[in-house]
């Protein structure tokens, strides 16, 4: 008889729940008919990603303590569970600016399908405990990615991101895998633990292992100089998928990030201190020097995450207690910030049926007043200004670093928002300052309909990017309690 | 626990949201916000007579803790001197609310919703008293103006907006960085808390931001063109009120908190000052337009104020306090006044086009020489008061200095009067016409308070420099908290 171990279903509720909904939507696509297909789908993945965060957040309150499950493979702990919760709520309102989008009717259900699939993958990712697990839920979310990223047939480039995607991917993933073969060979342990318990410092193969470990995690966050498919891949996808990449795609992957180095390579510590730290820098200086020169908005959005991941990456690399906490706060506003602003992109694009680039955003902000305040409070969100949450995460950010004595990363960091500010308030200035009259734009087939599903979904956006400059303490006390799951 | 300060500054934000909000039209979104801010004076009013001068120390405060572990918190109140600066604040914001309503900017939900948003951060900045409340506020400042002058901006705007966001963003970042190092230093983020640090970084990176907001040379490099393509009550904003966030910050942060740094730097400091009280009233005295002289004179102004401010002595406070008052005042007045003309006459104000306006329009002469007149600092005037002190402050630094000021108000002599005889004397200009009227009933509801409020000070300037230090302590010392 086989030995069993023993299964925590609880835990593994979040990614259970997106599944089920993506198998479910996988038999929608074939038995519901073509003209409610698209709501009872749309539905179903809202729900799927509804009740993943509320399994999250139930086990994010029961897990006061980490608890290692199914013989080690992943941990049940508030670290990941809170991270989960992040993650949901990133894929619900992925979900919410998905709707209007123009796809064929037959592939929307396979969208949400894969959109689930994507979800429970990440939320999978996150409570990974060894290199087995970890690669897997790597893999699993990026593949649901890769064909997101190309479904939509129609779309001009979309075939050629879904590819440069898959190939750089894949060079990321096997990076990944190599490392964690150096690693598993050196130390002849998978979990994060023992690793910790069998490596010692300065083995120079199991260094070589923790850089590979530390090249594939980085592609995922698209951190430079990792990041070469970002813009490419950004700019094809449909651009709910985008939002959903760069929101969700970077959480998971610095989440997880932080939880290998921190419990796997903690003997290492001065030396992937130092990597995150030059990574960071070169994110920094390569996002915004990149998003400076773009017209497109969402290849500056683009080197805006990448710049993005340099100010979290501040945070891993300063690795203390107020880094923890800032890491994990940071996230929150940035996804919201990073789902509405591709959310007000996208309503722009179905306006317009074409690319959005500065030039047509003119006039945005006073024909659309609610989108364009909200992307206003986006923009100013990401340049860390205050009213948004973005604010008080560079400052946690700055803090941490402080903490770590490292005050040449709050320079680098002061300096690339001094950058930013460029392009950011460049966007700010494209919606408002110049008429639509004065370029003269011919939307596509009149006054096209509100669309009340994305104006919803960047409603909440706005609303959790506004509400996190208020509500601090509540959500510092809860990354801190989260924090608490890790040994640094 | 008092709730008044903390209505000062939501007030005005709230009232920012009922306006983008409620369903009237343009007309009556104006007059929202115009009783809105006239609201909001008459809060700062019932502030004042709740203020008790003779015990000092801050008053109508309120502290609700933000979040803890790096010790932030909503911490609101005014010093004595922070009612004077407050009290400017909601005056000259009232006038300039009004102004727009009067003019009838258009888009005007999303106008005047930018004012009273910049009421509120401007009187934040004034009354808070966590340092990374008071950065978020004076960040807060830049959002409505910027987009005050993309939007309703001159036909150069988009590049004023750029160097203005250039020139302050960079400043307020070095700032950000400074209140980062040094709350962790301290261990706290409240001001009235903190101690004094020897750093030299993060003094310099305070000054920096705020001689760049103040604007103090060789940092004004924003001024010319922000000044001259806003619309001319943002340009009475920027110079009357925002300008003197830089001044606050010198005062309330820079030099309670660094005495060490102070002491080092002062000369370099004054010497700054100085350049500016003289190269700003030279430029003003060759400034081809209105708009011009008074922006250029803000800078010599700023100069001037400086040179109080670091005399350390509490004579230098006392002037610099009431100057601030006095040069809110009198420049918001002047680019009102500049507007008026420039819209009566379909000019951006050059004096070549100008000339002869004083005949047949008996009020707007009045008013300019009464307000030109002030700005001067003639004997008897409140800015005359506040000069004196200053000069006599910094005099106590060495007479070199005060000679220096005493020049400068040689100078504002020459540009001012130069600047009233060209739009008011000489031959009548060949862009003022019959059509061009007398300042109608409303413009002069909003620009005679204003005179009457620098005629009450002339007559009792004690009233600000008297009461505006917050302890009996002697010296500068009773500015520091």
């Amino acid at each position: 008889m086989i030995h069993k171990p023993h299964v925590d279903w609880f835990a593994l509720a979040p990614s259970l729940s997106l599944l089920a909904a993506s198998g479910l939507l996988l038999l929608v696509a074939v038995l519901v008919p073509r003209r409610p297909r698209r709501p009872v789908s749309a539905t179903l993945a809202f729900a799927g990603f509804v009740a993943a965060g509320i399994w999250a957040a139930f086990l994010d309150a029961r897990s006061p303590d980490a608890a290692a499950l199914v013989h080690d493979a992943m941990w049940r702990d508030r670290w990941g569970a809170l991270a989960q919760v992040i993650l949901a709520g990133s894929g619900a309102v992925a979900v919410l600016l998905s709707y209007g989008e123009r796809m064929r009717d037959e592939h929307v259900a396979e969208y949400y399908s894969l959109l689930a699939a994507a979800g429970a993958g990440m939320v999978f990712f996150v409570q990974a405990a060894n290199l087995m697990t970890l690669f897997l839920g790597l893999e699993w979310f990026s593949i649901a990615l890769y064909v997101l990223t190309a479904i939509d047939i129609d779309l001009v480039g979309s075939l050629e991101a879904g590819l440069k995607y898959l190939v750089v991917g894949a060079v990321g993933s096997a990076t990944l895998l190599f490392g964690s073969g150096l690693v598993y060979g050196i130390t002849g342990q998978l979990s994060f633990d023992r690793i910790a318990q069998a490596g010692h410092p300065h083995d120079a193969m199991l260094v070589v292992g923790l850089a590979m470990v530390i090249a594939g995690l980085a592609f995922k966050a698209s951190a430079a100089p990792f990041h070469m498919w970002t813009p490419d891949a950004y700019q094809g996808s449909p651009t709910p998928v985008t939002a959903f990449m760069a929101s969700a795609t970077k959480i998971a992957a610095l989440v997880v990030t932080y939880r290998v180095l921190t419990t796997a390579f903690p003997h290492d510590e001065h030396l992937w201190r130092w990597a995150m730290a030059v990574i960071a820098c070169v994110s920094l200086a390569w996002g915004n020097i990149g998003a400076l020169v773009q017209r497109n908005v969402k290849r500056i959005l683009a080197y805006s995450s990448v710049s993005h991941a340099g100010f979290m990456l501040i945070a891993v690399a300063a690795a203390n207690q107020i880094g923890e906490r800032a890491l994990l706060y940071y996230l929150i506003p940035y996804a919201a910030m990073s789902l509405g602003a591709f959310g007000v992109v996208a309503a722009r694009e179905r306006e317009l049926r074409a690319p959005v680039t500065l030039r047509n955003l003119a006039g945005f902000g006073w024909e659309r007043p609610f989108l364009g305040v909200a992307m206003w409070v986006f923009m100013l969100g990401m340049l860390g200004f205050p009213l948004t949450g973005g604010f008080i995460g560079k400052f946690y950010v700055f803090a941490a670093a402080y903490r770590h004595g490292w005050w040449w990363l709050i320079v680098a960091g002061v300096i690339a928002t001094m950058i930013s500010a460029y392009y950011y308030l460049g966007i700010v200035r494209a919606m408002y300052f110049r008429d639509a009259a004065e370029l003269q734009l011919a939307p596509a087939g009149g006054s096209p309909p509100r669309e009340i599903v994305l104006t919803v979904g960047v409603a909440i956006a706005l609303v959790v990017t506004v509400g996190s400059f208020f509500a601090v303490q509540p959500l510092i006390d809860v990354a801190q309690s989260a924090a608490k799951a890790l040994p640094l | 626990m008092h709730w008044l300060t903390t209505i000062l500054i939501v007030l005005p934000v709230a009232g920012a949201v009922l306006v983008a909000a409620a369903p009237l039209t343009t007309y009556w979104l104006g007059s929202l916000a115009a009783l809105l801010s006239l609201i909001e004076v008459g809060v700062w009013i019932t502030c004042a007579s709740k203020f008790d001068f003779g015990r000092g120390g801050l008053q109508l405060d309120q502290r609700a803790s933000w979040f803890t572990d790096l010790h932030v918190s909503w911490h609101v109140g005014q010093y004595a001197f922070s009612l004077w600066l407050v009290g400017m604040t909601v005056v000259v914001m009232a006038a300039c609310t009004i102004y727009g309503w009067w003019v009838g900017r258009d888009r005007g939900r999303a106008y005047f919703a930018l004012m009273l948003l910049l009421t509120g951060a401007i009187v934040g900045v004034f009354t808070a008293q966590d340092l990374l409340l008071f950065y978020a506020f004076f960040e807060a400042m830049l959002i409505p103006l910027y987009v005050l002058i993309g939007v309703w901006g001159g036909s150069e705007r988009l590049r004023a907006t750029l160097t203005f966001v250039v020139y302050t963003v960079v400043g307020s970042l070095l700032m950000l960085a400074a209140i980062v190092v040094f709350g962790l230093q301290q261990g706290t983020f409240d001001m009235t808390q903190m101690g004094t640090s020897t750093s030299t970084w993060l003094f310099l990176g305070f000054v920096v931001a705020f001689a760049i907001k103040s604007p103090l040379f060789p940092l004004h490099g924003w001024l010319p063109i922000t000044y001259r393509e806003s619309p001319a009550e943002v340009s009475a904003v920027l110079s009357g009120v925002v300008g003197k966030a830089g001044l606050y910050g010198l005062l309330r942060i820079a030099i309670p908190f660094f005495p060490q740094p102070v002491h080092d730097w002062r000369v370099v400091l004054l010497v700054l000052a100085s350049i500016s009280l003289v190269y700003g009233s030279l430029l003003a005295f060759r400034a081809p337009d209105f708009r011009g002289v008074v922006m250029y004179s803000s800078l010599a102004q700023a100069g001037l104020i400086v040179l109080g401010l670091f005399a350390g002595n509490r004579l230098g406070f006392d002037g610099a306090v009431l100057q601030i008052v006095n040069h809110a005042l009198v420049s918001t007045a002047l680019f009102l006044l500049a507007g008026m003309v420039e819209r009566r006459t379909g000019t951006r104000g050059e004096f070549a086009l100008l000339g002869g306006m004083a005949r047949g329009r008996p009020a707007l002469a009045t008013v300019i020489m009464t307000v030109g007149v002030i700005s001067l600092a003639v004997p008897l005037s409140t800015t005359f008061a506040g000069e004196f002190l200053i000069l006599a402050g910094v005099f106590q630094q060495g007479w070199a200095w005060a000679v220096i000021g005493a020049a400068a108000i040689v100078l504002a002599a020459m540009y001012m009067v130069r600047a009233i005889s060209a739009v008011l004397h000489q031959r009548v200009g060949p862009a003022v016409s019959e059509s061009a009227l007398d300042l109608r009933l409303g413009e002069l509801a909003i620009v005679v308070p204003l005179v009457l409020c620098l005629l009450g000070l002339s007559a009792w300037p004690n009233l600000v420099s008297g009461h505006a230090a917050s302890t009996s302590k002697p010296g500068w010392t009773a500015y520091a908290p």
